[in-house]
């Protein structure tokens, strides 16, 4: 009994030690794009580690919301999958607001198939039509006569939204899409099946699976910087003004060497 | 402390103790339909229900879980298939006609079978059965409904044989020499006495068998598809309601409208479940054998 006694009051004490200590230091809101959440996750998650007097909050809701957050001033960064549009810029003028972009990560999203599949390249119209259960059969773009067998994402995931934006325009994925909970599964039921097409963030690409050209393109860390290959974006972090004090310490971590290894470990490309 | 007072302090004990574990279940509940309920400020009960179209995160969202029901009643439809004849016949023949040295290991290989993690289970359907699917009947996918439902049979065989099994050991001796004495067979015996006479267990044993397919969720998240359409054949993937909660639950954003339909899923489950459970009890007291021993 008198050690349990002991183990809570030391936790007590830790609690109460450690609750000012925590307050004294920097805290940095942010919010937005869920495509850019993991990043920014496992981002603040090592900066916390390094500054240990430094809270970093942390929510996702979208690039719109974030944006929004921005300009009534309740995040210190938003993260936005795309670019500011230009209401929201004239919006955040006018309440003195002056959001600055920093590209922190390039997203990049490659159609994958069965090693066996003859087909080698694809147009970004045939994948749009392919996922909205247009086309049906892989002879309609120049392969076996067999089912196309589409693989999705779970549809909160970013890379579906993305995927849904780049590729579909906005248009409705086929409700016969398969459903896969994350980019290593759709990895795995496309290795294993000869009818499937998936699509994966380029850090998940493995030899199991055979990465489609899109367009004739091939997808790399630097044909998605130089913006030739098309299912790829920016993801930025938008700050108001130049960042300062904490904020800048974590946006420039993000930007440095440690900070864009956790961007590759995510499955991004790197932006230096 | 005299000994009357310990009863006492231990009878508060467990009722305390009960009570504890009741008041988690009610705030789950409670919680589960506070955070369920606000997705029908958006969208009606009929159309939440009886919706063809899941498509939470676009804009306008359609929060139509009508496929999502259809794929968990009939993969737990076709697992009971599998399931039933397996682990009652299984049931009946470790009860009733097995050696003792033969009843003792596979009632061990039985619980070893529902010991196995679920996970477990999935992987293989993933890994093993799905390709072998695919090759032997040529078919576009090996996640589907059929793999999903051996899968889901493969975990009920133990719930449904261990209960059915238990009910079978509870039939009265007498039941069984009163038989006997007459000049049937052991076969009829089987038949016309001891299933009859167990039969309100049996059926427990199904509904539970049945209650745990519908509830199973990393097996239908592995190895049912994912498709959320109303299936036109067996070999057609699915999205049963668990897989779905799973899968986007991770990543909704909080008290959205996509959080909430969720939730209310899980209501719609929950019912689901529930419903099992209260036909089981209904059964059980129904079809129960007034005899010197009852289950």
């Amino acid at each position: 009994m008198s050690r349990l006694i002991k183990i809570i009051a030391v936790f007590m004490l830790c609690v109460v030690v450690a609750a000012p200590a925590a307050l004294a230091g920097g805290n940095v809101v942010i919010k937005g794009s869920t495509t850019v959440l993991p990043v920014a996750q496992a981002a603040a998650e090592a900066y916390m580690k390094i500054h240990k007097n430094v809270n970093i909050s942390l929510s996702g809701g979208g690039s719109g919301d974030g944006i929004k957050a921005l300009i009534d001033k309740s995040t210190d960064i938003a993260n936005s999958s795309r670019e500011i549009k230009k209401q929201e810029m004239d919006l955040a003028k006018k309440r003195g607001v002056n959001p600055v972009a920093h590209t922190v990560a390039i997203d990049a999203i490659i159609p994958i198939v069965h090693p066996k599949n003859k087909v080698q390249n694809l147009s970004l119209d045939q994948l749009s039509q392919i996922y909205q259960g247009k086309i049906t059969n892989w002879r309609e773009v120049g392969g076996d006569n067999l089912t196309i067998v589409v693989v999705s994402r779970d549809s909160s995931s970013g890379t579906y939204e993305s995927w849904g934006y780049l590729v579909l325009n906005g248009a409705k994925v086929t409700p016969r899409a398969q459903l896969q909970a994350s980019n290593g599964a759709v990895v795995q039921a496309v290795s294993k099946n000869r009818y499937a097409i998936g699509y994966i963030g380029i850090g998940y690409l493995n030899k199991s699976v055979n990465a489609l050209t899109v367009g004739g393109v091939q997808a790399s860390a630097k044909t998605a910087l130089a913006k030739e290959y098309p299912i790829a974006r920016p993801l930025y972090m938008y700050t108001n003004g130049t960042p300062k004090g904490e904020t800048e310490g974590f946006i420039k971590f993000l930007l440095g060497k440690k900070g864009q290894e956790i961007v590759k470990k995510e499955g991004f490309v790197p932006v230096r | 402390m005299t000994r009357y007072q310990k009863e006492i302090v231990i009878k508060n004990a467990f009722f305390t103790l009960s009570l504890i574990s009741i008041m988690v279940l009610g705030l789950i509940v409670i919680f589960l339909f506070r955070e369920g309920l606000p997705i029908f400020r958006e969208v009606s009960l009929r159309d939440f229900l009886f919706g063809r179209e899941w498509y939470p995160t676009y804009d306008p969202p359609s929060y139509g879980i009508w496929p999502l029901i259809v794929a968990s009643l009939i993969v737990t439809f076709f697992s009971s298939l599998l399931a039933v004849p397996l682990g009652v016949l299984s049931a009946v023949y470790i009860s009733e006609i097995a050696p003792p040295a033969i009843k003792e290991i596979l009632k061990s290989i039985i619980e070893l079978l529902a010991g196995l993690p679920s996970v477990v289970l999935g992987f293989f359907g993933m890994v093993t059965v799905a390709p072998w699917l695919q090759e032997t009947f040529d078919l576009p996918t090996g996640l589907n409904i059929v793999n999903a439902s051996a899968i889901l049979a493969l975990m009920a065989v133990p719930t449904i044989s261990s209960i059915s099994e238990d009910a079978l050991y509870a039939v009265p001796q007498d039941f069984k020499e009163a038989s006997y004495a007459l000049g049937a067979t052991k076969f009829e015996t089987i038949v016309r006495i001891i299933v009859p006479a167990a039969l309100s267990g049996i059926s427990t044993a199904v509904i539970l068998g049945m209650a745990r397919a519908i509830g199973e969720t990393m097996v239908v998240l592995m190895v049912a598809g994912g498709a959320a359409a109303i299936p036109e054949s067996i070999f057609d993937s699915v999205r049963p309601m668990p897989a779905s909660i799973a899968a986007e639950m991770g990543e909704a954003p909080f008290r959205s409208g996509h959080y909430h339909a969720l939730f209310a899923t899980g209501i719609v489950l929950f019912f689901m479940t529930l419903a099992f459970n209260l036909i089981a009890d209904y059964l059980a007291q129904k079809f129960k054998e007034v005899g010197s021993a009852t289950l």
